[in-house]
């Protein structure tokens, strides 16, 4: 009883203590995830549109854009660019090394989530636009993708939250990250129980945000699609 | 058993199919088809399922392509061009503008549904014409008052019913003022409380403007009214053409008269 | 210069030696994560909600939750309960517990897609519910669910490179040391790169292969 007691008080005291440290790493978390993200989005259209509508040439390097991105570690892509490219004289921030791996990575997986979304939009809407005379681009733009967004959205969700979680890995270059303010505090004060659940408790947290922000996004989308007011 | 002894109004036919075959794979839909479409002639085209009815219709709206044979349109060929004296295949740039020509209303409206009706009609002109916002929305606005749906301007697909938005869907090809307009069992999908008013509106189209028509229909007694020839389609050949009283009167062909009594028939 | 051949192929085979830790990490955690995962999914059609809602919040906790942060946690927190474990052992049980839960929402779509007159049919010849699982239920479930199964033995075969953030010595860690003992980070990580294209490109193809064995079989 004593006991339980006091690990509540000590993570409590624990919890204060290592609050704001924790904060910063979170909110360097919080930059990489918004950043990636938003990269792994354009490259995924790129990606997609051009291995389904793009010339040979450009549909091969789509295609073993995707294949090695998918088919290769997050982990290993992130060292690859950390420790490989400043030997072809590209210097980058650690930051921008991570944000440019992690987009890339999830930008592979989300191309096929955008082609499978396109690809579900029924075959008589490309018809229909093909009767009006439309170009593929503008029955694409216009079309195709509006209604392929909807379909979008929950796989998107599940990608993002991946990227939030390999987030983590950035600690392993020494990105003060989430996980590296917790390692660091581990390694100075081993109180690894209380530090790693909160971090836990931390991630999921930023997960839950993501969740709710891609429902409510769902949402928005799917009104212009289904309902609307006269 | 192909006929091309079409009547053709003054000059160059408007539409002409040339020899045209299409198969998928073993399987040959349509064979060497001759057919000839007038200027402002009504055509009803009829058939059991997979005698290549619409077939004819997709590929003239080059939603398909053709296997063998020349489509022409008002004079000009449409699946290939003309090169040094000789025919090439089409590039995409000169498809876009034959098509241009030639309108489609589908059997499952095919409506985009995430805009109101209004923004339907005005998509195309807008996007493909150039045609200035303002402009589309007032040519827009015309046709789907015209089509009887001047008050559900701003209502989405989902809010209307079968007829409603096959009617939209009228208007929405009509904005693109083609000469020639594609039917493809506009009604097959409908309740059949609702076809009346689709029928009525492309009676009023048939009327009101100079369009050639080519509807593919199981609607016997529209077609006997409306058209001015019927062509009663056989495994991917014309059995049988000739204006309605004679098709519904008097088929000379067997098949004909097998199709016609067992689709009266079934009533 | 930019690619050094020789050390290159000086590096392959302790790479060679390395990847078989990796393949082993790799089997070890999906063997746990499968079993493991069934029983979550089994635990969840609890009928009483003292058992699946408990199970629920923990699949979800783990699947939200870095695998990085899982591995540190019990490579580190095990001890102070007196529990010294291997990194090794470490690595593969936080693997297998977090692929555990993925795997657990694979079972679980596929025990939801047997039709429930199987279940009734079991009931009605008085199975007990071990041999309704074991001998009606699970066999169905199974086979659809295998291509699932393989993509996530795929992608815990990508994430076994953590465990060089303590110190299994897997390609990662491997590649890690090569690097600084050579000052050459190039070809290691690169070569690593390759070995996981290759390995993923083969276990792809070895799925599609499952899938249509498992098909024929079942005469589909």
């Amino acid at each position: 009883m004593a006991f339980t007691a006091g690990l509540v008080v000590a993570s409590f005291a624990t919890f204060r203590v290592f609050l704001p440290g924790l904060l910063e790493g979170a909110l360097i978390t919080i930059q990489i995830t918004v950043g990636g993200c938003v990269l792994a989005v354009i490259m995924a259209f790129v990606a997609a549109i051009a291995k389904m509508y793009g010339p040979w040439p450009v549909r091969w390097l789509a295609n073993s854009y995707i294949e090695i991105f998918r088919g290769t570690s997050a982990l290993v892509q992130l060292f690859w660019l950390f420790f490989v490219l400043p030997h072809f004289g590209i210097l980058l921030e650690p930051i921008t090394v991570a944000i440019v791996a992690l987009g890339l990575n999830v930008g592979a997986y989300g191309a096929e989530v955008v082609r499978g979304a396109i690809i579900s939009v029924h075959r008589g809407q490309w018809e229909a636009a093909t009767a009006l005379n439309m170009t593929r681009m503008t029955a694409l733009r216009r079309i195709i993708v509006p209604q392929a967004i909807v379909r979008m959205i929950p796989p998107w969700g599940n990608l993002f939250i991946e990227l939030l979680k390999a987030t983590s890995l950035v600690s392993l270059i020494t990105i003060s990250d989430l996980t590296f303010k917790a390692q660091q505090m581990n390694q100075t004060t081993f109180r690894t129980l209380e530090i790693f659940t909160i971090v836990l408790v931390f991630y999921l947290a930023i997960a839950s945000v993501i969740t709710v922000a891609m429902r409510a996004l769902e949402e928005r989308a799917a009104r212009g699609v289904a309902r609307g007011r006269a | 058993m192909s006929t091309s002894d079409a009547p053709s109004a003054n000059g160059e036919p408007m539409v002409r199919f040339e020899k045209v075959t299409k198969s998928y794979g073993a399987l040959t839909v349509l064979d060497e088809l001759d057919l000839d479409i007038a200027a402002g002639e009504k055509v009803a085209i009829i058939g059991p399922s997979g005698s290549g009815k619409t077939t004819v219709l997709r590929m003239l709206m080059t939603l398909e392509t053709i296997n063998d044979g020349v489509i022409w349109v008002e004079g000009e060929p449409l699946t290939h061009m003309q090169r040094n004296g000789g025919l090439v295949p089409a590039d995409a740039r000169h498809l876009r503008r034959i098509r241009g020509k030639i309108g489609m209303v589908f059997q499952h409206f095919n409506l985009f549904p995430h805009m109101t009706a209004l923004k339907n009609c005005m998509e195309a002109p807008v996007m493909v014409l150039g045609m200035p916002k303002r402009e589309a929305e007032k040519r827009a606005s015309e046709l789907l008052e015209m089509v009887g749906l001047g008050d559900k301007l701003g209502h989405y697909p989902s809010q209307l019913s079968g007829g409603q938005q096959q009617r939209v869907a009228i208007a929405r090809a009509c904005a693109m003022r083609p000469k020639i307009m594609l039917f493809d069992e506009v009604t097959s999908a409908l309740d059949p409380e609702l076809v009346g008013e689709v029928l009525s509106v492309i009676r009023k189209l048939g009327a009101e403007h100079d369009l050639t028509m080519l509807m593919v229909t199981h609607q016997m007694g529209f077609a006997k009214e409306f058209a001015d020839r019927v062509c009663f389609f056989y495994a991917g050949k014309i059995a049988e053409q000739g204006p309605p009283e004679q098709i519904f009167g008097a088929p000379k062909n067997e098949r004909t008269q097998q199709f016609l009594s067992a689709v009266l028939e079934a009533g | 210069m930019i690619w050094d051949w020789g050390y290159a192929w000086e590096i392959i085979p302790i790479l060679a030696k390395a990847s078989i830790v990796t393949i082993e990490a790799t089997l070890l955690g999906f063997a746990l994560a499968a079993t493991f995962g069934l029983l979550l999914a089994i635990l969840r059609m609890s009928q009483s909600n003292w058992v699946s809602v408990p199970t629920a919040g923990f699949v979800e906790f783990i699947r939200s939750t870095p695998l990085l942060i899982q591995i540190f946690f019990i490579f580190f927190v095990f001890p102070e309960f007196g529990v010294n474990l291997s990194a090794m052992t470490a690595g593969v049980l936080a693997l297998g517990v977090h692929y555990g839960t993925y795997c657990s929402e694979v079972y679980r779509a596929g025990l939801a897609n047997i039709p429930r007159g199987q279940w009734e049919a079991s009931t009605a010849l008085n199975l007990s519910l071990y041999h309704t699982f074991r001998d009606v239920i699970v066999p169905q479930a199974i086979p659809p669910v295998v291509p699932a199964l393989g993509n996530y033995l795929v992608a815990l075969f990508k994430e076994t490179p953590l465990l060089s953030a303590i110190a299994v010595l897997e390609l990662m860690q491997t590649a890690k040391i090569l690097g600084s003992e050579n000052f050459r980070y190039t070809e290691p990580i690169t070569l690593v790169g390759i070995f996981f294209l290759i390995f993923s490109l083969i276990t792809a193809a070895g799925i599609r292969q499952v899938e249509y064995w498992l098909h024929r079989r079942e005469g589909f």
